[in-house]
């Protein structure tokens, strides 16, 4: 296989962290609502929690996109 | 990448350029450094001189009765205090200055990277490795200088079987090394995948409208997904300065409680 065409099946296979990432956001605010339902009275105050995980969760997807940036535009 | 939308559109998008950074003062080079003024530079100066501006001219004249632009100043100040409170209980504060600088800046070079032909300082990872080096290094100083050689209790977990110590400690050791990297990573991640998506629908928009006739009027797709990233991107760039912050606060809490 050309070292080329390596490249850019490796920068595909990497987009596929972003899989969890969508997973963990939907999970998060899936829960949160759910959580909310529940009991709406104290749903404001988780709110700054929801951000924090949705950023979190939505980073550790990131990561693995620039691992695809890297082998296209740096390796 | 650029040759293939040329060919496609007649115009060269590289959803790159846009992180490329030149000198617009050079200088000469000092020990192997280049000292140049470069954009990036520009515009930290500008986020800069917007934070001192925004700040000045808030706290000016203070009233009891706060005019709109100092209920900003207040607002942005009550929400770094309570978040350090909360976060780093009432002995945090005392690196209030710290953390308020940090937000600040790393909101407004977000913010300013949000304006159409602007540079995102925030999208090199050079300038966020620098800050999250800095947050590192002055947690862990501030630990040691706390709770002297019985900071490293922070690499052992209680409540743990004997036998799993030695593999927890490493981990626990590899976890707390990792920091800054992930730190920095995730606001340079974020930044530059945010940009870069921009920009490759902007490209998509432009090869659309220029492809003529009744093609053109699929221009119309992207554009409104741009749209609505733009309103995304607002929303991530204060996201990712506030969980900077918060995570700084986390971090300092550690040093300064321990666990």
């Amino acid at each position: 296989m050309e070292a080329e065409a390596a490249k850019y099946i490796g920068a595909g296979l990497a987009c596929v962290a972003l899989t969890g990432a969508g997973i963990g956001i939907g999970t998060i605010f899936g829960n949160y609502l759910a959580g909310a339902l529940r009991n709406p009275s104290a749903a404001q105050g988780q709110f700054p929690n929801l951000l924090l995980g949705f950023a979190l969760a939505e980073a550790t997807g990131l990561f693995g996109l620039i691992i695809a940036l890297i082998l296209l535009f740096v390796v | 990448m650029a040759t293939q939308e040329q060919e496609a559109g007649g115009f060269n998008v590289d959803p790159m350029h846009q992180f490329e950074v030149y000198p617009i003062i050079e200088l000469p080079m000092v020990g192997g450094v280049d000292p140049s003024f470069t954009n990036a530079s520009l515009w930290m100066m500008i986020a800069v001189v917007c934070v001192s501006l925004f700040l000045t001219l808030s706290a000016r004249g203070a009233s009891l009765v706060p005019s709109r632009l100092q209920s900003l100043g207040e607002l942005a100040y009550e929400f770094i205090a309570n978040m350090i409170r909360d976060n780093a209980g009432q002995e945090g504060l005392r690196y209030f200055p710290f953390i308020f600088t940090l937000f600040m800046f790393v909101l407004f070079c977000n913010m300013l990277g949000m304006v159409p032909y602007s540079f995102t300082v925030t999208s090199h990872l050079i300038v966020t490795f620098a800050l999250a080096s800095v947050i590192f290094i002055a947690v862990t100083a501030i630990g040691f200088i706390r709770h002297g050689l019985g900071f490293v209790q922070l690499f052992v977990p209680k409540g743990i079987p004997l036998i799993m110590l030695p593999l927890l400690v490493v981990i626990e050791l590899i976890s707390y090394l990792t920091r800054p990297v992930s730190l920095s990573v995730r606001l340079f991640a974020n930044m530059m995948a945010g940009h870069t998506m921009l920009k490759v629908f902007g490209g998509f928009t432009v090869a659309f409208l220029s492809a003529g006739g009744i093609i053109s009027a699929g221009a119309i797709a992207p554009f409104a997904l741009m749209v609505a990233f733009t309103a995304l991107e607002l929303l991530i760039a204060f996201l990712q300065a506030y969980v900077f912050a918060i995570l700084t606060c986390i971090y300092l809490n550690d040093a300064l409680h321990m666990h």
